[in-house]
């Protein structure tokens, strides 16, 4: 009997990540069509603003690019910071949480549900951006290796959403400051990811700092990538930061795992699963 | 294993000495108070058993709940649900237990009913397809077959909390927990909820079900066994007739009157032999409902009516409700324990 419950968790885990998976991929993109305005139109607004900028100032047409790919990626921050960190607070808040926990599955495949959601809605969302960049500004990629860009774009997104399912076990302890909080961290994380510019524009040091934001090299080794130039304005080598985003990702997901049970333990202690005042 | 162990762990739900103490931290520097949410609550419920948590908001039915579906540590004590332990071994408890919440608004607002109904069913590892089934059925059960594809956001309230009670019922658990189901919902809704859960215990008869309420007539109407509970203490526990049986010698009176004056409810109340008093304005008079030693007291309460030029316009004796031994045992109406009603 116990052997055939341990043999069944991996299928539960499975059947949860597609369950909590599904209103993001599904319900959300069908019937909530306000993503095309919010998380496309109003980004490319700020886009352009650089590429205006950039142009203006007779920058090498290469900064439009990376503008437009910045552009792209916010929109992978913008669902990690609002759709995972904060997300367990507002899942207190309707009930949901506590029915959650509940249930003979594991939380962690409830926020990697989350995750692979989230990060599947965002993707057609990103590729929206890049395609109007390529329409609108005429931006040329021109791609090294696809399969080197493959591994730097799945390796940032695996980093990238393991600091949200982190994150979304801290932000459980805070309520309604979460939400604070999430709003403290969107603009410099813009700024320190170096959206729309080179991450090399910073100093080296601010700029290994900001490493510890997956977006960072992420973004910095994709645009490395698909730009001729990309190399020469690089932050670090590919396969330097290739390995940086491995160690982080590995981090990052382990961490949100022993900070989950954790937050999950304490929180039955405290009493702050379903109290809103805790 | 002692035998009183056994005991424990035969029934449905079983707590002993079961505690919980919330620290609360009025200013973020400040000591943390301690309040006591539950003292020493000793419970047995068997399998089978339909039972009900009967108390005011605040009494630690809440508690109780989320200390048992294993959301929240007691502080002291023991709690077994199907003879686990909710500390040592939770997760062997909740693959057979589901809880629903009056006034939740759990699931997503954009996902339809079967959506929503099957997305849960997913996390207690249901095959797809029977779950659809069973939500086909149960929905049909609640009167909500046409609403499958319709969007939860824009189900009725009433719909909503029908809907949720589907989630509960639909992983088919060995006992549910049920807080407040029927909060909010209309006289309609309520009962169609009420026969619903009857009809889902007849069903099986291993099926358990505990159920807070501070509807009396609620209790009273469902539960095969009633604990009554105040300030996180268990006054009373046994059948709701029995509960009643306990008020026999008392004699419960309403009378409509005229209406009353600034001090006038302070003299029923000094009135040799009236062990509660409880006075409402009606439509252009007051409705007083007392509590007596015997009926031997009843002429001197209208004589005092009548010393007091209040015009008796109906008098009543009533059976006594669940309602009257809560007023026995607290000394003060569940309303006037929320602070809802003048007395």
């Amino acid at each position: 009997m116990e052997r055939a419950a341990n043999l069944a968790q991996p299928r539960l885990f499975i059947k949860t990540v597609i369950a909590r998976a599904y209103p993001r991929v599904v319900a959300q993109h069908r019937r909530e069509r306000s993503w095309l305005l919010f998380e496309v139109i109003l980004p490319m607004l700020a886009v352009s603003a650089y590429v205006f900028i950039y142009r203006a100032i007779g920058a090498p047409e290469a900064f439009v690019g990376f503008v437009v790919m910045g552009g792209a990626m916010t929109a992978f921050w913008m669902n990690v910071l609002w759709g995972m960190s904060s997300q367990f607070f507002w899942e207190k808040e309707t009930g949901n949480l506590a029915l959650y926990t509940i249930a003979p599955t594991s939380i962690m495949a409830i926020l990697l549900g989350m995750a692979l959601g989230g990060m599947t809605a965002t993707l057609l969302r990103a590729l929206a951006i890049v395609l109007l960049g390529i329409l609108i500004f005429n931006v040329q990629f021109s791609v090294a290796s696809f399969g080197l860009l493959f591994l730097t774009f799945t390796l940032t997104m695996v980093a990238l959403y393991g600091m949200g399912m982190m994150t979304a076990s801290l932000f459980l302890l805070l309520n309604r400051e979460a939400w604070h909080l999430a709003n403290l961290a969107q603009e410099p994380v813009y700024l320190l990811s170096g959206f729309y510019f080179p991450l090399r524009s910073f100093n080296f040091w601010v700029a290994l700092g900001a490493s510890i934001i997956p977006m960072s090299l992420g973004l910095d080794a994709m645009r490395q990538l698909v730009f001729p130039v990309g190399a020469s304005l690089g932050f670090l080598s590919v396969p330097v930061e290739l390995a940086v985003l491995a160690g982080l990702s590995a981090g990052f997901v382990i961490g949100a795992h022993y900070l989950l049970a954790y937050m999950e333990r304490m929180s039955i202690r405290e009493g702050r699963l379903t109290d809103r005042t805790r | 294993m002692t035998a009183g162990q056994a005991d424990m762990e035969s029934q449905a739900i079983s707590t002993e000495e079961l505690g919980r103490v919330y620290k609360i931290r009025e200013h973020k520097k400040g000591e943390p108070k301690e309040r006591v949410a539950l003292k020493d609550v000793n419970l047995q419920v068997g399998r089978g058993e339909l039972f009900g948590l009967l108390g005011p908001n605040g009494a630690g039915k809440t508690t109780l709940i989320k200390i048992l579906t294993t959301l929240l540590a007691p502080s002291s004590g023991r709690a077994l649900v199907a003879g686990h332990d909710v500390i040592g071994e939770p997760e062997r408890i909740r693959p057979l237990i589901n809880m629903v919440s009056g006034g939740e608004s759990s699931g997503y607002g954009l996902l339809t009913v079967r959506e929503n109904l099957w997305m849960f069913s997913q996390f207690y590892g249901m095959p797809s397809r029977q779950a659809n089934e069973r939500i086909r059925q149960l929905l049909e059960v609640v009167g909500l077959a046409d609403r499958l594809n319709t969007k939860t956001a824009d189900l009725s309230t009433g719909m909503r909390q029908k809907v949720n009670v589907v989630r509960g019922f639909l992983t088919d658990p060995t006992v549910i927990f049920l807080d407040e189901p029927t909060l909010g919902l209309d006289v309609g809704a309520a009962r169609d909820v009420r026969s619903f859960i009857r009809s889902w215990m007849q069903e099986r008869p291993d099926r358990t079900v505990m159920l807070t309420t501070h509807y009396m007539v609620e209790a009273d109407d469902l539960c095969d066994r009633v604990a009554i509970i105040n300030l996180g203490k268990v006054l009373a526990c046994d059948t709701p007739a029995s509960l009643k049986r306990q008020l026999q010698k008392e004699a419960i009176f309403k009378l409509e009157v005229s209406p009353l004056d600034g001090n006038q409810p302070e003299v029923f109340r000094q009135i040799q032999g009236v062990k509660h008093f409880q006075h409402r304005a009606v439509d252009g008079g007051a409705s007083l409902e007392f509590i007596l030693e015997n009926e031997d007291v009843l002429p001197a309460v209208v004589g005092q009516l009548t010393k007091n030029d209040i015009h008796l316009r109906n008098l009543e004796k009533r059976e006594p409700t669940l309602e009257d031994v809560f007023v026995k045992l607290v000394g003060r109406s569940m309303e006037e324990v929320e602070g809802g009603a003048s007395s």
